[in-house]
């Protein structure tokens, strides 16, 4: 909406080159649509004005359309991390630059990435010119990348939804879920014990609920755990309106997780889950979704002794969603490797696919119009040079939100002044 | 070349033990066992022949519709036809592919295992900016359940390194991945010791915070330098007592003794180094005190050296794509393995990690296809050396293991397809001659003592 009224505004801001046509047509690919109409052969994929216009064998070309020829490649929907801080952290040991984890109280509620990314972040074009489209955006939980030397909290903050456009305009949703640490790192925040980490979430929940029923009364006539801020971003998550996302990895805290939900009422979500293949039937029946990176199979903790690789298959078996999360934002370009070892190990390719499109999306209730290649999705779309789950398999071309993005990095740059090291001047004269 | 190496490492223990005494026996004497010494034993094998492969040597060459036969623990022949002897296994792989057993430079399996819990964190001796005297097999962990992961990964040898927190963090051990009793069980015979060196940031930022030296990186060079000052003056008065010049032998000093192994070509260098200046520095640096420097590792600016590299004939063992960090990994480029190749020099794909070892394949492919986008030719049969040859020489024992030829260790792995490919997956890995892992079969699916019992 807002979005594609400003689209034309955010193509300014591509380099140059970047809009020469708000129309494209790409033909003669394998399109993974990620929806009822599945893999069509030979199709043809017409974007316009942000998004998609039609899909199909039979599709009418506009006369204005910018045709790629995308014989023998394949096409899917941008690919989504379920769990990112793209925009939220430039290099991981320089604190300057880094806005996911933070040293304030035990609940931080409140506290919203989207104040603090930053869509000019040289992450964001090493990303998404190889197929990272989307990002969902989360404050740092621990053991998924540095831990920010214990700067944790139970409640960490609220995540966003983002594109990878890089423009001003890329925050596309605030608030799309509520962060939060239990298990190992949850127990240590709360002083040692997971029953006390339990404790102050239930305690926080409950003053939330009261809070939330009688702050008309000018009800505050006692000391509460959390700020009145905190108590007041709590209160979407007992409507339903956010989920609350949980690192937890152990079988039994998943479902300490699972009670907790069922008490309050809450949507949940399991980031992590090295040991949810064990509940895959339970969080099945609750309609639980777990974003989880496939490759970990080691017991790294003491709540991860039962991780393995075909968690992601097994718990897909069951019917549970899924989305992958690399271990760092730098790397988020890889969850496609991760989602072909998934496929290695037992996890059928379309549901691989679609934990990397429409699984984040679904799992945050941001499906209505995005992660599928269907006539009116936001045009979020990859052509790729072969298999996108294969490792030797790039990105030929990349549209967020309709706009042909410049297949360039950092990176490319960077490669491009040092490919030839005979040159006469300095690479310092090279500036690709 | 290892058994030289290893002889004239023994001497020098042995001299070094003699310093105890008074007078130092000038007599030649039968060498003593080195310390710690291997009692690796190869798994029970018996004659192979895999046939109908598609083989990458290892060194650059393949073969389509290859066999490899192996006898006695050491490859008998590689090639298009070869005959089983009476009572050989043969065993038809067709539609697999066969490459050398993996080698990964860069490990910390066993002495930061899983679980990564801090009474079993054992990796960087933190105390001191210069602690060549520690021997990375004093931490290693046998029972780390990351080596049986590595294993079904391919990994058939792997260097275990110290940690990075120091100017000289000390002595590495290479293991054979065969799951054991004790780390000696494991050790590579006869593979060289290496030392682990290290640039940058880390060392200055674990001792600046301690308001220690270093806390710049001109303080890491003159720690560098006074050390190996101390080390040639160590060196020479032992030569002085081998001449019979002096009587008066230096006390042992387990410190000077590594970093004189490695004066006397004997331990090799394996230095941790991001940036292309500091690459630059640190070869400068070992041209001052006469030794070489194996391999950089990391390197992730290796790519804006690599003439250098090349020119000095220093290895470069670096990621397929981890950058961002720290400000001195902030330069990655994806093709950063291929450029360093393409120069000349000897590219290395390590991993770090007790995930990426699991996969060093595909961290080779993913640079691969990088190169080859990137206008750099590079096909599987090159491309595999940067995780067989390439690091084998890097250990020194590239008269042994990671290439594919008669004589050599039957190091190898079976593969259920490319290698190249996220899908493929080590069937059969052998390590001499003895099949130590097998997808298919769950008697050759070793199991850590501290994942028996567990969920």
């Amino acid at each position: 909406m807002l979005k594609q009224t400003l689209s034309a505004l955010s193509c300014a801001l591509f380099a140059a080159g970047a809009c020469l046509a708000d129309s494209y047509a790409i033909t003669g690919a394998r399109l993974e649509t990620i929806s009822g109409a599945g893999t069509i052969q030979g199709g043809t994929l017409v974007i316009k004005d942000g998004r998609i216009l039609s899909v199909g064998t039979n599709v009418a070309i506009p006369a204005d359309a910018e045709v790629i020829d995308a014989a023998g490649k394949v096409v899917t929907p941008g690919f989504t991390p379920g769990y990112s801080t793209l925009g939220l952290e430039e290099i991981s040991l320089i604190d300057e630059t880094v806005d996911d984890r933070h040293a304030s109280d035990r609940f931080a509620a409140a506290v919203d990435v989207a104040d603090a990314f930053n869509p000019a972040s040289s992450l964001i074009p090493i990303a998404r010119i190889e197929g990272i489209t989307r990002a969902v955006i989360a404050p740092t939980v621990a053991a998924w990348g540095y831990d920010g030397g214990g700067r944790i909290s139970l409640i960490a903050g609220r995540g966003a939804l983002i594109d990878l456009s890089g423009t001003p305009q890329s925050l596309i949703r605030r608030s799309v879920g509520l962060f939060a640490e239990l298990g190992e790192a949850g127990a240590a925040v709360a002083g040692g014990s997971r029953s006390v980490a339990m404790l102050e979430l239930r305690e926080a929940l409950t003053d939330a609920r009261d809070y939330a029923n009688r702050r008309n009364a000018g009800w505050l006539e006692r000391d509460r755990a959390l700020s009145r801020l905190d108590l007041e971003a709590l209160g979407p998550l007992l409507k339903r309106e956010l989920p609350l996302v949980a690192h937890v990895h152990r079988a039994s805290d998943i479902r300490a997780l699972l009670r907790l939900a069922g008490e309050f009422g809450l949507d949940v979500v399991v980031l992590g889950g090295a040991e949810a293949w064990m509940l895959a039937e339970e969080l099945s029946a609750a309609n639980v979704a777990v974003i989880l990176d496939p490759l970990q199979n080691l017991p790294a903790s003491f709540e991860q002794l039962g991780a393995r690789l075909d968690n992601a298959a097994l718990l897909d078996a069951a019917g549970v969603t899924l989305a992958f999360a690399a271990p760092t934002p730098h790397n988020d370009r890889n969850i496609r490797q991760l989602a072909g070892n998934a496929v290695a190990y037992g996890l059928p390719r379309d549901s691989a696919l679609a934990a990397l499109t429409l699984g984040p999306l679904r799992i945050f209730g941001l499906d209505a119009n995005g992660g599928t290649l269907a006539a009116g999705s936001i045009a979020d779309v990859v052509v790729w040079d072969g298999d996108p789950l294969e490792v030797t398999t790039f990105a030929d071309a990349v549209f967020i939100a309709g706009e042909k993005i410049p297949m360039e990095s950092r990176q490319t740059k960077l490669r491009d002044r040092y490919l030839d090291l005979k040159r006469p001047l300095p690479p310092a004269y090279t500036k690709p | 070349m290892p058994e030289g190496r290893a002889k004239t490492a023994a001497l020098l223990v042995l001299l070094a033990t003699a310093g105890c005494a008074a007078t130092p026996d000038r007599e030649p004497v039968a060498p003593t066992p080195a310390p710690f010494a291997s009692t690796y034993r190869a798994l029970p094998s018996r004659a192979t022949l895999l046939e109908h492969a598609t083989i990458l040597t290892g060194d650059g060459g393949r073969i389509d519709d290859g066999a490899i036969l192996f006898d006695q623990g050491r490859i008998v022949a590689v090639g298009a036809n070869v005959a089983a002897p009476d009572g050989a296994t043969i065993v038809d792989v067709t539609g697999r592919w066969i490459t050398p057993g993996l080698i990964d430079v860069h490990s910390h399996l066993g002495v930061y295992p899983s679980p990564a819990v801090e009474a079993n964190s054992d990796g960087n001796e933190m105390s001191a900016p210069n602690t060549a005297e520690v021997w990375a097999e004093h931490s290693v962990w046998p029972q780390d359940p990351g080596f049986i992961t590595a294993l079904a990964g391919g990994i058939t040898t792997l260097q275990i390194l110290p940690g990075s927190a120091n100017l000289f963090g000390g002595r590495s051990v290479t293991l054979k991945n065969v799951p054991a009793r004790t780390t000696q069980a494991m050790k590579f015979p006869g593979a060289p010791y290496g030392l682990k060196m290290a640039c940058g940031e880390n060392p200055k930022r674990v001792y600046g915070k301690k308001g220690a030296a270093p806390t710049t990186r001109m303080g890491n060079v003159a720690g560098y330098r006074s050390a190996w000052i101390a080390a040639q003056k160590y060196q020479r008065d032992w030569e002085k007592v081998r001449s019979g010049e002096s009587d008066e032998a230096p006390e042992r000093n387990l410190q000077l003794e590594t970093l004189a192994g490695v004066l006397a070509g004997e331990i090799l260098v394996h230095n941790h180094c991001y940036r292309a200046d500091e690459m630059a520095t640190m070869l400068d640096l070992a041209a001052e005190f006469g030794y070489r420097v194996t391999a950089f590792h990391h390197a992730v600016e290796a790519y804006k050296v690599a003439d250098l590299l090349a020119a000095s004939d220093t290895c470069a063992a670096m990621w397929a794509d981890w950058w961002g960090f720290k400000i001195e990994a902030y330069d990655g480029v994806r093709e950063n393995i291929p450029m360093v190749d393409a120069a000349g020099a000897c590219a290395i794909v390590h991993s770090d990690s007790e995930v990426g070892i699991q996969r060093l394949n595909q961290e080779a492919a993913k640079a691969m296809a990088a190169a080859n986008r990137a206008g750099i030719p590079i096909d599987e049969a090159r491309a595999i050396r940067w995780l067989t040859a390439n690091p084998a020489r890097a250990l020194g024992i590239a008269d042994q293991t990671g290439t594919l030829a008669a004589g050599m260790m039957a190091d190898l792995v079976v593969w259920s397809g490319n290698p190249f490919s996220v899908y493929s997956r080590a069937d059969q890995v052998y390590i001499d001659g003895a099949r130590v892992y097998d997808r298919s079969d769950p008697a050759r699916q070793p199991l850590a003592d501290f994942s028996l019992g567990q969920p």
